[in-house]
């Protein structure tokens, strides 16, 4: 079984739901992606999503955006944040760590390139913003073939047919943007998201996780209830900004906040 | 039998060469792709609002009632036909073939960008959203998206660079005259990239209600395709002019591309004519071996942003590379797809002018024609000046003169150390 498959299934005997936790690599420095990676593991994170610096990251609200700006200005790239999964496995072994990002640094590197790199380096799957299941055919075969997933998107714009095809492509797990809008859109409607979440939940081929909106033990205890796992991104990358010249002090609030959304978590579930 | 196999070859070579000619219409394919490049890169949010864009432009571009009042509002608003002026000074000037104007820079608004922007609000309309927001880099194709919106009733929102405002100043309080909302976009390089994906964003926010005007043939599917449609009224009139002024075909037709939406206007209708040659004039900024340019087709690999695979200005990682021309209006990493693609089959070239080239133009046709063309045309017009005198004069160039330089006043004054306070 996959590292993903298998950390869904030990949450299952644990009757925990997964809590996603995205960072940006490199950001505020590379040398501070690793250890923040092990310190919110060791809080109760299930699975790493390491975002990928680009150029234009166009799904992204202020708050990210700002984060791969930190990151590029150490020319922290693809190739770099791949290297940093590759540290990150030499003590950790078990937690999923997913790439997210864009298409254009992939199509650089060529599909086949990149498959076996990310796969040699401990990567387990890719989260692509701007590559729907159409787009991503070829891909998708150089990375299974590696034995990586690619884990596409629901929106709250995906009607039932196109839901069912995206459940045919994507495996892992499946990633339901919760709210129409960038990254760090407030206004999670959390009835929505059940009603949306219970659908999907009749021909879902994967566990769900939901993403946008979660902000806090609250908000991530919310989704928890109603799905196999919340995602939190823009609230950790607010705490990095806020913490830029302070590693120390980074690394505690970071570490806090997984903390306490794990705890909320697992009192509901 | 050798003359069985013969025919054969021959009708072979029939089909093949109807299956090449009709390829050449036809694109894109239902997905969106012209060979490799074009397609649907965004996020999954927008994935049904293409398709119901899609959808709802396929029906309409066939409808007689969507299609009278678009050409009603390019006879009546625009003012079209724009004419193709025989271009008498300048000609001798270079010595060569017959260089023809078509006058886009006369449209309401000062440039070809209306043609398209009356469509998609159209469109708009039809699809019953009240709100429009654009993208814009020299301000051309926000004045005229804060244009159409007043023209139709709609709120309208122009996402532009902050180092394009600071530039293009004139047009900036233009779009707030007209209603717009001009909201400076400070991420990135401050450049048209950046306020299309700012005006991307919005989007994603704001899809119930809200039309997204782009305003060339690049995007996702089917932006490319229906700006490109849009805008062939150029090059439908420009063909019909030039038979009936003088009973034949151009020799070759120029135009600069930025994201390239007046060349693909003007080159589509004469895709079949393989006899003509399409001329793509890309700005070499302060030329290709500085770097300090934006000309994808140019020197760019293949990558994909915004929506779209093409030709891309980036680094050996990926990464998007900043661009640069002294013209806002071409100031831009990527290209249309179908550009990209008509360079891969070699049915259009691509060449590319510097800043230097398209200032000498600039003012060569102010001094000869009494026309002030946009920094933007000048870069064709400089290209097809030079192509000019490399030809006979019984051969004929149609340059497209997309736009006018009135927005450019303050940019060409600044160069020549005038104040204009």
């Amino acid at each position: 079984m996959s590292r993903i498959a298998d950390c869904f299934q030990r949450l299952a005997d644990n009757r925990q739901k997964a809590l996603v936790v995205y960072v940006v690599a490199g950001d505020p420095t590379p040398a501070i992606t690793v250890p923040l990676m092990h310190d919110m593991v060791a809080s109760g994170a299930s699975i790493i999503e390491l975002g990928v610096p680009f150029t234009d990251p166009e799904a992204e609200g202020p708050v990210i955006q700002l984060a791969h700006e930190r990151a590029m200005r150490h020319r922290v790239i693809l190739r770099n944040t791949i290297a940093m999964v590759a540290s990150f496995r030499e003590q950790d072994t078990v937690t999923p760590v997913v790439l997210m990002g864009y298409i254009n640094p992939i199509e650089a590197m060529g599909y086949e390139a990149f498959a076996a790199l990310a796969a040699s380096a401990g990567v387990d799957g890719t989260i692509l913003v701007n590559v729907p299941p159409e787009e991503g055919r070829v891909l998708d075969q150089a990375m299974i073939s590696q034995g990586l997933d690619p884990i596409y998107l629901l929106a709250p714009t995906t009607p039932e047919a196109r839901a069912r095809m995206i459940f045919e492509r994507t495996r892992g797990f499946t990633y339901y943007v919760s709210v129409k809008g960038t990254t760090g859109a407030g206004n999670l409607d959390i009835d929505e998201v059940t009603r949306r979440v219970a659908a999907f939940k009749a021909y879902a081929t994967t566990p769900i996780v939901v993403g946008f909106g979660i902000k806090d033990g609250e908000s991530a205890a919310q989704i928890a209830r109603v799905s196999d796992g919340a995602v939190v991104g823009t609230a950790l990358v607010s705490l990095i900004a806020a913490n830029e010249q302070d590693p120390v002090r980074l690394r505690e609030a970071v570490s806090e906040l997984v903390a306490d959304m794990r705890a909320a978590m697992d009192a509901v579930s | 039998m050798t003359s069985t196999v013969e025919d054969d070859g021959q009708a072979a070579s029939e089909v093949r060469a109807a299956g090449i000619n009709e390829a050449l219409t036809v694109m894109p394919d239902e997905k969106g792709h012209f060979g490799p490049y074009g397609g649907q890169f965004v996020s999954e949010i927008l994935m049904t609002a293409l398709a119901e864009l899609d959808q709802a432009y396929r029906h309409l571009k066939n409808d007689k009632n969507f299609l009278a009042e678009f050409h009603h509002d390019l006879e009546h608003y625009v003012g079209r036909p724009s004419p193709l002026y025989f271009a008498e000074r300048l000609t001798k000037q270079m010595g060569g073939a017959r260089i023809m104007l078509k006058r886009e820079d006369l449209n309401h608004t000062g440039a070809h960008k209306i043609n398209n922007c009356i469509g998609q609000a159209l469109l708009a309309k039809y699809m019953g959203k009240p709100r429009v927001i654009a993208e814009t880099g020299a301000g051309q194709h926000g004045v005229a998206s804060a244009t159409v919106a007043a023209r139709f009733g709609l709120k309208c929102r122009v996402y532009m660079g902050s180092d394009d405002i600071a530039r293009q100043s004139p047009n900036v309080y233009r779009m707030k005259l007209l209603g717009a909302e001009v909201v400076p976009v400070t991420s990135g390089s401050r450049t048209l990239k950046d306020a299309l994906s700012e005006a991307m964003r919005d989007w994603v926010t704001n899809v119930d209600d809200t039309y997204y005007i782009i305003g060339t043939v690049a995007g996702p599917h089917p932006y490319p395709m229906l700006v490109r449609d849009f805008q062939s009224v150029i090059g439908i009139e420009a063909r019909a002019q030039c038979l009936k002024q003088f009973g034949t075909m151009p020799d070759a037709i120029v135009a600069c591309v930025g994201g390239g939406s007046n060349a693909m206007g003007i080159f589509y209708p004469f895709l079949e004519d393989r006899d003509v040659r399409l001329i793509g004039v890309e700005p070499a900024g302060h030329g290709l071996e500085t770097g300090q340019h934006a000309a994808p087709l140019s020197t760019g690999k293949i990558g994909i942003l915004q929506g779209n695979r093409t030709y891309l200005m980036q680094d050996s990682d990926g990464q998007v590379l900043d661009t640069y021309s002294i013209s806002a209006g071409l100031d831009y990493p990527g290209v249309g797809p179908e550009h990209a693609w008509l360079k891969d089959i070699k049915r259009a070239e691509y060449v590319a002018v510097d800043d230097k080239q398209a200032l000498h133009a600039f003012r060569q046709l102010n001094r000869l024609e009494g026309i002030l063309p946009a920094l933007e045309s000048a870069h064709g017009l400089a290209y097809a000046m030079d192509l000019a005198a490399t030809m006979s004069k019984d051969e004929i160039i149609i340059v497209n003169l997309s736009g006018r330089g009135d927005k450019d006043i303050p940019t060409m004054a600044k160069i020549d150390g005038i104040s204009l306070d």
